[in-house]
């Protein structure tokens, strides 16, 4: 009988989900994109994405270390965000920037705040825009498909209408390392909504926002949507659990700001893509966003009007 | 012994109440004009020879100034020495004059300076006022060539306008900018609070108020110190 009661503290429900279960799924999600970006960009691309990955690994080991903490390379997070971040890096960069890339987003922007879960931003966007604003240069030399020593225009700073549908779609365009199709990632988007990893709010919003504002200021709303780094930045990177709203009021107001920002850098500012800041700035709203749309409980409103 | 409390006046400026990393104070003239480390020197001399200047004459005329006009009287004081400096470097040193900018003149409103007023010069003799603004004035000219000095090594790859990696490797342009700032301002503090916890010290804490020079004669600081508890 006494078997029967099992007397234990709060919490008794817990998800089987682990951080390294969710991130494994990510990188699962992420593969396809991966590898198509290694074929089309040959093994200089593999190379960065290796450097980003190890560097970000040795950036949280050696910070662990220094600070005793836990070894939190099982959680598989630091891949994540070592993949992540070289994927949104051009093919040529020297590699030693793709190391200093991943250590600025590991180190500076996820430890320094107190590691996995407290970081105010997400660290492969903050690492991105450290190394844009750093190496504008080398950060913006970008490779046509199978191309020789060439650099090129991405199809955003291209003329209007020098890409069609099918070569956005398929990646065959110059660009970020994993970024170009937006096929592949919208599979893995998929794959990762289907696992439940990842709520369809934030980047059917982003998405849907960057439409309707591109269609409103009358540029094609077909290329603005499939072109840049928008599906890699929609369903990877502004879905992240960390900075993003918790409640689904808030992620359609995040989803819809990030939208809305990237057009207007896009369309006023002197950046050709403005996915990285527009996701950077909202960010930074999450608290007051999540702040905004908290569930009331029940009854204080009627307290708080008399 | 006597001589021993007039060095901890000194020294205390230095390291022990760093204006910068312990005080948190002249935040702004910190992160705005250490893109280099000879900025660093420039800002931090100039503010050295007005808050020497300043403490002496506050500590002076700490009984004849009323309690309730302070703040507009050390303010006046204060910007006079500021405009006797700002001379001094347009007539004979133009380029840091120019690469300090509006952060020169801004010098009469820099924390530091009131702070050490407010804090030291309107409670202390003359002797202790001179050499805490002495010590202050070092701590914060230290403190912002390191600062200067990390930014310039890591942004431009340069070291008081010398080449130093900028022919090996790209520098970080971003250290040079806003952000870097905030990055070296912060992990600066980080390591300086490390240290002193390590040695048992107190941390410095976030409270917005807690490091006001006008915090106990402020009503603010109360109400905001309630509310916390």
């Amino acid at each position: 009988m006494q078997n029967k009661f099992i007397v234990s503290s709060s919490p008794h429900l817990h998800t089987p989900d682990s951080t390294g279960g969710i991130m494994f799924d990510v990188i699962i999600a992420l593969l396809p994109a991966t590898i198509y970006g290694i074929i089309i960009f040959g093994y200089r691309a593999a190379l960065i994405i290796l450097v980003s990955i190890v560097s970000a690994l040795l950036s949280e080991f050696v910070w662990n270390k220094l600070t005793k903490k836990e070894n939190s390379l099982y959680d598989l997070s630091a891949v994540v965000t070592g993949l992540l971040l070289a994927l949104n890096l051009p093919s040529s960069l020297p590699l030693w920037m793709a190391a200093v890339g991943s250590a600025v987003a590991i180190i500076i922007v996820k430890q320094m705040f107190g590691g996995l879960g407290q970081n105010f931003v997400n660290p492969a966007i903050a690492a991105r825009i450290v190394l844009l604003v750093s190496f504008p240069a080398a950060m913006t030399k970008f490779y046509e498909p199978f191309g020789e020593i060439v650099s090129s225009a991405t199809p955003l700073a291209a003329e209007t209408g020098a890409y069609n549908v099918k070569d956005l779609l398929l990646g065959m365009h110059a660009g970020s390392i994993g970024e170009t199709s937006s096929l592949l990632l919208l599979i893995g988007g998929i794959y990762l909504i289907l696992r439940k990893v990842i709520s369809p709010a934030i980047p059917c919003c982003f998405i849907g926002a960057v439409f309707v504002f591109s269609l409103i200021l009358g540029s094609d709303p077909i290329s603005a949507i499939f072109s840049g780094g928008l599906f890699i930045g929609a369903f990877f990177m502004a879905t992240d659990y960390v900075t993003s709203p918790a409640m689904p009021w808030g992620q359609i107001i995040f989803g819809v700001g990030c939208g809305l920002l990237t057009v207007i850098i896009r369309e006023f500012a002197a950046l050709p893509e403005g996915v990285s800041y527009a996701i950077l700035l909202m960010n930074i709203l999450v608290p007051h966003i999540n702040r905004l749309t908290a569930r009331k409980p029940f009854g204080t409103e009627a307290a708080n009007n008399e | 012994m006597k001589n021993n409390k007039y060095l901890s006046f000194f020294t205390n400026g230095i390291i022990k109440e760093n204006p910068v990393l312990r005080l948190m104070l002249g935040t702004c003239p910190t992160l705005a004009v250490t893109t280099a480390a000879i900025n660093g020197i420039g800002m931090g001399v100039a503010a050295t020879l007005v808050l020497i200047g300043s403490n002496l004459v506050i500590s002076l005329l700490r009984n004849i100034i009323p309690d309730k006009v302070r703040i507009p009287a050390y303010i006046t004081i204060i910007a006079g020495f500021v405009t006797i400096v700002q001379m001094l470097v347009k007539a004979f040193l133009p380029a840091i004059d120019a690469s300090l900018g509006i952060y020169l003149p801004l010098i009469v409103v820099n924390c530091i300076i009131l702070g050490r007023a407010e804090m030291f010069a309107s409670k202390n003799p003359v002797l202790p006022s001179v050499l805490d603004g002495l010590g202050m004035g070092i701590g914060f000219t230290a403190t912002l060539t390191l600062m200067g000095a990390i930014r310039e090594l890591i942004g431009a790859g340069t070291l008081l306008g010398l080449p130093v990696t900028v022919n090996f490797i790209n520098p970080m342009i971003v250290m040079l900018l806003p952000p870097g700032g905030f990055f070296v301002f912060g992990i600066l503090v980080a390591v300086s609070n490390k240290l002193a916890s390590a040695k048992g010290k107190k941390t410095v804490d976030c409270n917005s108020c807690g490091n006001c020079p006008m915090k106990d004669s402020c009503k603010i600081e109360s109400e905001v110190a309630t509310d916390a508890q």
